[in-house]
């Protein structure tokens, strides 16, 4: 890799041991995928919390902070495993729990805001066109990519990290113009897609039959202008299913005004072309194996709710309780969940019995497997396609249901 | 050295030269997705290694799932002694690279050919990422 005079100094331990070691990681990373230089970033976003640290990973930041650490740029945190309001009703382990305070305790000590949100791009920053940005959860990228036509790769933990302590990222990936472009069309005029789920579906038929971070689906034939929260669950279940970085949609993503645009000038003539219709999104709702037809878990996570998701639940299950024996499970981030309480959203689930936590997302709770087993379950139902996904290691059998479907689910314990 | 018995060339790889027992899998990977953590056995029902402990085995996934667990997932349960010696890749993703290199276990990704027509699960295996190659060294026990 080319390296400026800057980037050499720090390699040579002029701005302190942290820096050294987190540019010498990052240039590893940049030599395995043959960059040959760093280009700047303006804002980055880690994962970070107990359950997927360990202790290991919780020695790595307190070692990291005790060597000077400190970002140079923002940095926010995703979504954690524990809300410590939460913590005992849910049985979650007292020790990890402390663990993640030190967890926190380290990462502020670096000057990073524990914001813990995987919905960073609804709720707290919006890069610009062409902004380079080092970005972890997989759902941040692909927005940051694909609807604000930012630049960032998948950046795990210690990857935006160590972006936010040199303030740069190595220049590959989606940082390129060459991997930006499409790679094969996907035709939506014959769907409807009225509910969240059936976004998530999609991103579960394209990203299941084309599982490759590079393949860069377009999407064409919208119906009508999608909304933030319909492409956050659309990107979200490509990032999941397909491991994808970028999606084009014509007319709706800037970097895709035309067809030909989305293909970098010209559409390849011998382009691969897919179709997705209301049949095949009814396909992928009958497909769900029901095993017994227990109906004691509904969730509506991962990715969290934004401030619209929520007012709609609180309209659907206003005035409904949730079916005795049936657990049923919300979370959000601190400014979502500040501003629906002020207006009024929180109360009727909350009365309907609804569990609304706070900076967390379900499937990384910690202790989940145990909590499963504690609990007697088996099935797994929500509106989101990503964590219909992304849930397996715990053994739950998982259901994608539409929202309304999902209430009703919730509210009268009967799985169809 | 011995004379390897074949030859798989590689695209991209990191890390130390290491030899092991392989395993291969017809389906992709996810730590978070598919793994227990705590065990090292892939447990994601019907993961088509279900039951199968990846500690110590040199890995050969075709994809990369999701993710971006692996970034510090591999460095845990490199702590907790149940990371595999090697991760081999059709097609992986960032996650999978910060993560390994993190944790400094090699892995690799592109091959000129499909390892499941070269190579069984039980094969002892050697991967030297400055070479770019995975050899066959001998056959497991079959």
């Amino acid at each position: 890799m080319e390296l400026s005079a800057e980037e050499r100094r720090m390699l040579a331990g002029a701005e302190g041991e942290a820096v050294r070691r987190a540019l010498s990681y990052q240039q590893e990373v940049g030599r395995f995928f043959g960059a040959t230089r760093f280009v700047q970033v303006t804002n980055a976003h880690m994962m970070g919390d107990i359950e997927v640290l360990g202790d290991t990973g919780l020695g790595f930041l307190q070692e990291m902070r005790r060597l000077g650490a400190r970002a140079r740029i923002p940095i926010t945190t995703n979504a954690r495993c524990v809300d410590f309001a939460w913590a005992d009703r849910l049985g979650q382990d007292p020790g990890e729990c402390a663990k993640e305070r030190r967890v926190i305790e380290a990462l502020q000590g670096m000057d990073i805001l524990t914001t813990d949100t995987c919905i960073n791009y609804q709720t707290l920053y919006q890069p610009h066109f062409g902004e380079r940005v080092a970005w972890g959860d997989t759902g941040t990228c692909i927005t940051a990519n694909s609807v604000f036509g930012a630049r960032t790769n998948f950046e795990s933990g210690p990857a935006a990290l160590a972006a936010a302590i040199t303030g740069r990222t190595p220049e590959y990936g989606f940082q390129l113009d060459r991997h930006r472009r499409g790679s094969f069309i996907v035709d939506l005029s014959g769907a409807a897609l009225e509910d969240l789920a059936d976004w998530g579906a999609v991103g579960k038929l394209v990203g299941e039959s084309h599982q490759n971070y590079f393949a860069v689906p377009v999407f064409t034939g919208l119906r009508r202008v999608p909304l933030a929260d319909e492409l956050k669950h659309l990107g979200c279940a490509l990032a999941s299913y397909g491991s994808m970085g970028m999606f084009h949609m014509i007319g709706v993503t800037p970097e895709a005004p035309s067809l030909a645009a989305a293909f970098g000038g010209a559409v390849p003539p011998d382009v691969e072309r897919m179709t997705i219709t209301d049949s095949e999104l009814a396909a992928v709702y009958r497909g769900y194996d029901l095993g017994a037809g227990d109906a004691r878990l509904v969730v509506f996570s991962g990715p969290q709710l934004s401030l619209f998701e929520i007012k709609r639940l609180s309209e659907l299950f206003a005035g409904r309780r949730v079916a005795p024996g049936t657990s049923v499970f919300v979370t959000s981030s601190n400014g979502v969940i500040s501003a629906a309480a002020k207006l009024g959203y929180l109360a009727p689930l909350e009365d309907a019995g609804v569990a609304v936590l706070e900076g967390v997302c379900f499937y990384i709770l910690q202790n989940l497997s145990p909590m499963r087993e504690r609990n007697g379950w088996r099935n797994m139902i929500s509106n989101s396609a990503k964590i219909v996904n992304i849930i397996g290691a715990h053994r739950f059998r998982t259901i994608l249901r539409r929202t309304a479907d999902c209430v009703e689910i919730a509210c009268t314990g009967a799985l169809r | 050295m011995t004379t390897p018995l074949a030859v798989i060339r590689l695209d991209r790889a990191f890390g130390p030269v290491t030899e092991g027992e392989a395993v291969l899998s017809e389906e992709g990977f996810s730590p978070r997705y598919d793994l227990d953590r705590w065990t090292g056995l892939i447990s994601k029902p019907g993961h088509k290694l279900e039951g199968i402990s990846i500690k110590d085995r040199i890995c050969f996934f075709p994809t990369a799932k999701g993710g971006i667990a692996a970034g510090w997932a591999f460095y845990d349960i490199k702590g907790k002694g149940i990371a595999p010696r090697a991760f081999v890749f059709g097609v992986t993703n960032p996650v999978m690279v910060q993560g390994a290199v993190l944790a400094g276990i090699p892995i690799a990704e592109g091959w000129s050919e499909d390892p499941r027509r070269v190579l069984r699960t039980g094969d002892w295996v050697r991967v030297d990422p400055g070479r770019r190659v995975v050899e066959l060294l001998r056959r497991g026990a079959s």
